[in-house]
């Protein structure tokens, strides 16, 4: 059976933890691995970083949307911002690029998030905004019956 | 959870003890504190310590390569001690580890740069 979550908050740094506990406490349901759960949360805390940062420029009276699908063992993750796009999608996926350097920025969110998912798929229209989807099926091997 | 940071200064280490969550809204509040530690504090080289570090995403490690950029212009040297399996994974993931030496714990991180724990 399919189960679905969305959930919809302003644009404020703070939210992030918010979001990764949310989508995490979600998909517990799934009875992930400790590992597999903070790559979750991991992945959650990019993304919505980067629509933070990247998209709304940190301007903290926008929202981001994130909708969780679970299935059998996979995960359907999407995080969304009606932000200011991403360019050059191709380059804002390099390892260690970032549009930001004066900010500190690793560079590095999106090639953890490639990591850890098993898929990946970046939508963005300069304007409009920028609507990441991602995919990971869990390891089964936990729920083998004996 | 949100994050602490407690500072302590050892002959010329500074030693960075973090508990918590590491995340872009505490990196960008601890950089400052950190940054304001070394400079405030006769200092070459320093010790993170992660071992109450409970998250950590690409944010934590910005704010590292900050600092590590810090302890250059200082001609020092930073350490990384007592790090979790998936932070470890982070690091190795973003090649911290061909820039920032690690150690297993504070006091082999000590003597490493030479300072009885």
């Amino acid at each position: 059976m399919k189960n679905e979550m969305f959930i919809r908050f302003s644009s404020l740094s703070q939210n992030e933890a918010f979001a990764r506990v949310a989508v995490a406490s979600f998909v517990s349901q799934l009875d992930p691995t400790m590992d597999e759960l903070t790559e979750i949360k991991t992945v959650v805390s990019e993304a919505v970083t980067n629509s933070i940062i990247h998209g709304y420029q940190n301007e903290p009276d926008h929202y981001i949307s994130i909708s969780c699908s679970i299935m059998d063992d996979t995960i359907e993750l999407t995080v969304e911002d009606q932000g200011i796009g991403i360019q050059d999608i191709e380059l804002a996926r390099e390892p260690l690029y970032t549009s930001k350097p004066e900010l500190e920025r690793s560079g590095m969110g999106f090639t953890i998030i490639e990591n850890f998912m098993d898929s990946v798929d970046v939508q963005s229209t300069l304007g409009e905004g920028t609507t990441v989807h991602m995919m990971k099926q869990l390891t089964k091997t936990k729920t083998v019956s004996k | 959870m949100a994050l602490s940071a407690v500072f302590d200064v050892k002959e010329d280490v500074l030693i960075v003890r973090l508990a918590g969550e590491l995340d872009h809204h505490e990196a960008e509040k601890l950089k400052v504190v950190w940054q304001n530690k070394m400079y405030q504090n006769p200092i070459k080289h320093v010790i993170l310590n992660l071992e109450a570090i409970t998250f950590m995403d690409s944010s934590g490690i910005g704010v590292i390569l900050g600092r590590y950029k810090d302890v250059l212009q200082l001609g020092g040297k930073m350490i990384v001690c007592s790090v979790s399996p998936s932070i470890k994974r982070l690091f190795e993931m973003s090649g911290l580890f061909k820039i920032v030496h690690l150690e297993k714990n504070e006091a082999f991180a000590l003597s490493t740069l030479g300072v009885a724990s």
